[in-house]
């Protein structure tokens, strides 16, 4: 089994299955590209009404090529694709039509999303008839329309796979040629109409690429799954980037693996589903896109998170030792060491004597038998956490008219978000002196008199233990 | 009613309208279902001035702007950008929309939108060539915002991404600018760099017309007002003998809004200090 995985993949199975392969390869490209736009201007679900608006069209372009060549033998050939695409390609457009109908016609008291449900369902349900109608027929049941439900690309000839591919070729480099105009409909239609372009034309030609790719998709994917094609793909690439030519670039990839991989996957054996195959590899693909992506992924995101909860309690940690050093020290310059349970009640908000170990454990504190001191490293850390701190409170003093007694939660929550940028943009407004090269930052003193952890874990009114104001 | 039947061909024909000016609206109504927002504008802008529409909310502000347009409708009336018709004039009007009117999230840089100013110069099928580039980078480099010319726009600030915007109009070179609430709240600094930037459009002879909400600005930021009601109240310069920013005019507009007319007040009496 994995072997003739292999030589599926490798083109090797023979030249229909390689063309095939190819062909639903492109659709996924094509349909990767266009979704982007789609995504964007947030019409994802019209695809999906589309899709399902293409069943009666291939029904019944069934039925009146049936009766025509009934009428005329020598004329036309019901089960020939291009009649049944014809079909599906004109009921897809109704469908639009009908959408934008409903919308305008109730003065907007029905919107986009309940329109679509109405003529998803409706032209299904029509649809669905209308195959029953055909397979009730004497030549229905050989005619193969069920394959357009959800795809069956091992039915496909070589002649359908080329077609496949060039439509999903014209449609790819149609919409690249329309990147530009694409981009600007997306993110501001007024000021496109206001410079002049034809909004209402280039959203109908945005849509009738989506018919193009739907409709050549039908084969492969079917109607009912081949949306996901249309969404998948790009909701995937949006977690990667934060560019469109990127965006476009990266949901092409993942469309096109998913086309590749899912047809030659549903190619191992005649009755696996090509189309929800197809369907489930782009979102697998998506389901990595959101965990993985570093900026918009949920891994990333949680150990961003996690880094940044780590420094402020080392922040808050470090800068409650430090403040307790400036007390037991004099003036200018803070004591060395702490006893042990003065350490550890400065650290009471941080978790106390756990505290202690894990900072010694990093390297910040030494444990001198009942003794804790900062390392010279810890020091330098505190110095800074502190400093920041300051230059915060002393910013929102003198720039923010907040009284002193009010900024010590606002510093606390600004703090460890401050970049070196900021920091010396701080400095700069408050005339503060740069940091000091030999004794590392310099630290201001503070703008409210320091509270003890100890008698008052929290908030505590400032009369009890601490000095007056220092700056 | 004689003159109505033998309506001149061009606004620029009548007395009222002068051929050069960069804005004549003549008789436009506009009307959201059967209610009329705005009714029988007439207006003439001024060339090289800063002009600033004020009025309550829903008198017909951002309307006005739009129908110039053509983004909404008239039900009647005519509009003239330099003596010519909106279809012939594009290229010589830019639009500062409100900033509430996009998606920031949106994958594009700073770069990226304003570029989307030079779109119409470019044309169908083009790509953005150096040229435009660098013209997209000065007008970023005019509202300060050259630093962050690569940032996605959801990582700026709302001041800065209003400075963006600004910067895709200005990356139009246009003669002409609508803005529809550029200082809604932005902050001091991007006011401030907004303000210079408006300036230096008057002083290399464009007229821009902004919907301004704040009246105790406006005789400090603008020469010209149009006090807008649904109709407009009075329309001429901010100071001066022919002051139309007047107590009388602002209690028109704004009708009994005691707060507003306190503030209107504060304003006149700045107008005539200053």
């Amino acid at each position: 089994m994995l072997e003739d995985l292999l030589r599926i993949l490798t083109f090797r199975a023979g030249y229909t299955a390689g063309v095939v392969v190819a062909g639903c390869t492109l659709l996924g490209v094509a349909s990767g590209l266009i979704g982007c736009f789609g995504l964007l201007r947030r019409r994802s679900l019209m695809g999906d009404a589309l899709a399902h608006a293409t069943l009666p069209g291939v029904a019944g372009a069934f039925l009146i090529a049936s009766a025509l060549a009934w009428l005329l033998p020598e004329g036309v050939q019901p089960k020939s694709l291009g009649v049944l695409l014809t079909g599906a390609g004109v009921s897809a457009a109704l469908g639009v039509l009908s959408v934008h109908g409903i919308v305008r016609g109730s003065g907007g008291r029905v919107r986009e999303d309940a329109a679509i449900g109405v003529v998803l369902s409706v032209f299904f349900g029509l649809g669905y008839v209308l195959l029953s109608v055909v397979q009730a027929m004497p030549t229905g049941t050989q005619a193969g329309l069920k394959t357009f439900l959800f795809g069956q690309p091992a039915a496909m000839s070589v002649r359908d796979a080329q077609t496949l591919a060039i439509v999903a070729a014209v449609a790819m480099v149609a919409a690249l040629a329309l990147y530009k105009e694409f981009r600007l409909l997306c993110f501001d239609e007024e000021f496109a109409r206001v410079q002049g372009w034809p909004t209402g034309g280039l959203d109908l030609a945005m849509m009738a690429l989506v018919v193009l790719v739907v409709v050549v998709g039908l084969q492969a994917v079917g109607l009912v799954l081949v949306v996901a094609l249309l969404i998948v793909p790009p909701a995937a690439a949006r977690f990667w980037t934060d560019r469109l030519g990127a965006m476009l670039a990266i949901s092409a990839g993942i469309g096109g693996g998913a086309g590749f991989v899912g047809v030659s996957i549903s190619a191992l054996r005649p009755g696996l589903p090509a189309g929800a195959i197809v369907v489930l590899s782009a979102a697998a693909l998506f389901a990595a896109s959101a965990l993985c992506s570093p900026r918009h992924g949920l891994l990333g995101r949680w150990s961003r998170h996690a880094s940044l909860t780590r420094r402020i309690r080392l922040d808050h940690a470090l800068r409650a030792l430090y403040e307790r050093l400036e007390v037991a020290g004099t003036g200018q310059s803070p004591a060395s060491a702490l006893p042990r349970q003065d350490a550890g009640a400065a650290l009471t908000g941080v978790g106390g004597a756990s505290a202690i170990r894990w900072l010694a454990r990093i390297g910040h504190v030494r444990e001198d038998g009942d003794c804790v001191a900062l390392t010279p490293s810890g020091l330098l850390a505190a110095a800074r956490a502190v400093r920041n701190h300051r230059l915060w409170e002393q910013y929102l003093v003198t720039h923010a008219d907040l009284a002193p007694s009010h900024v010590d939660r606002s510093a606390d929550m600004i703090e460890h978000v401050l970049s070196p940028e900021m920091v010396r943009e701080l400095e700069a407004a408050l005339e503060s002196e740069a940091e000091g090269a030999e004794h590392g930052p310099r630290v201001p003193t503070s703008v409210h008199p320091i509270r003890h952890a100890a008698s008052e874990p929290h908030a505590a009114p400032r009369s009890s233990t601490e000095e007056g104001p220092r700056a | 009613m004689l003159h109505r039947s033998a309506a001149p061909k061009t606004l620029a024909d009548r007395p009222e309208h002068s051929p050069s000016s960069p804005l004549s609206v003549h008789d436009m109504t506009v009307a959201y279902q059967r209610r009329p927002v705005l009714w029988d504008v007439d207006f003439d802008a001024p060339a090289r001035s800063l002009i600033a529409i004020v009025g309550p909310n829903g008198a017909g502000k951002s309307t006005l702007i739009k129908a110039c347009l053509n983004l909404l409708p008239r039900a009647s009336g005519t509009v003239e950008f330099f003596g010519r018709p909106y279809r012939e004039a594009r290229s010589l009007v830019g639009y500062v929309p409100q900033r509430e009117s996009v998606d920031w999230d949106f994958p594009v840089s700073a770069l990226d939108v304003a570029a989307m100013g030079r779109y119409g110069a470019i044309g169908w099928f083009g790509r953005v060539t150096r040229r435009h580039a660098e013209a997209a980078m000065e007008a970023l480099r005019q509202v300060g915002m050259a630093d962050l010319a690569g940032r996605q726009i959801s990582q700026l600030s709302g001041g800065q991404q209003q400075r963006v915007f600004l910067a895709r109009a200005l990356a139009q070179d246009a003669r002409l600018y609508f803005m529809d609430e550029p200082l809604a709240g932005v902050d001091a600094a991007t006011e401030a760099t907004i303000i210079e930037v408006l300036r230096s459009l008057r002083q290399a002879g464009k007229t821009v017309i902004v919907v301004h909400h704040d009246l105790s600005t406006v005789p400090q930021y603008f020469d010209h007002v149009l006090l807008l009601n649904t109709r407009v109240i009075a329309a001429g310069p901010v100071s001066g003998p022919e002051s139309v920013f007047t107590s009388e005019n602002l209690k028109r507009t704004y009708g009994g809004r005691l707060t507003l007319l306190d503030q209107a007040a504060e304003a006149v009496a700045r107008a005539r200090g200053g």
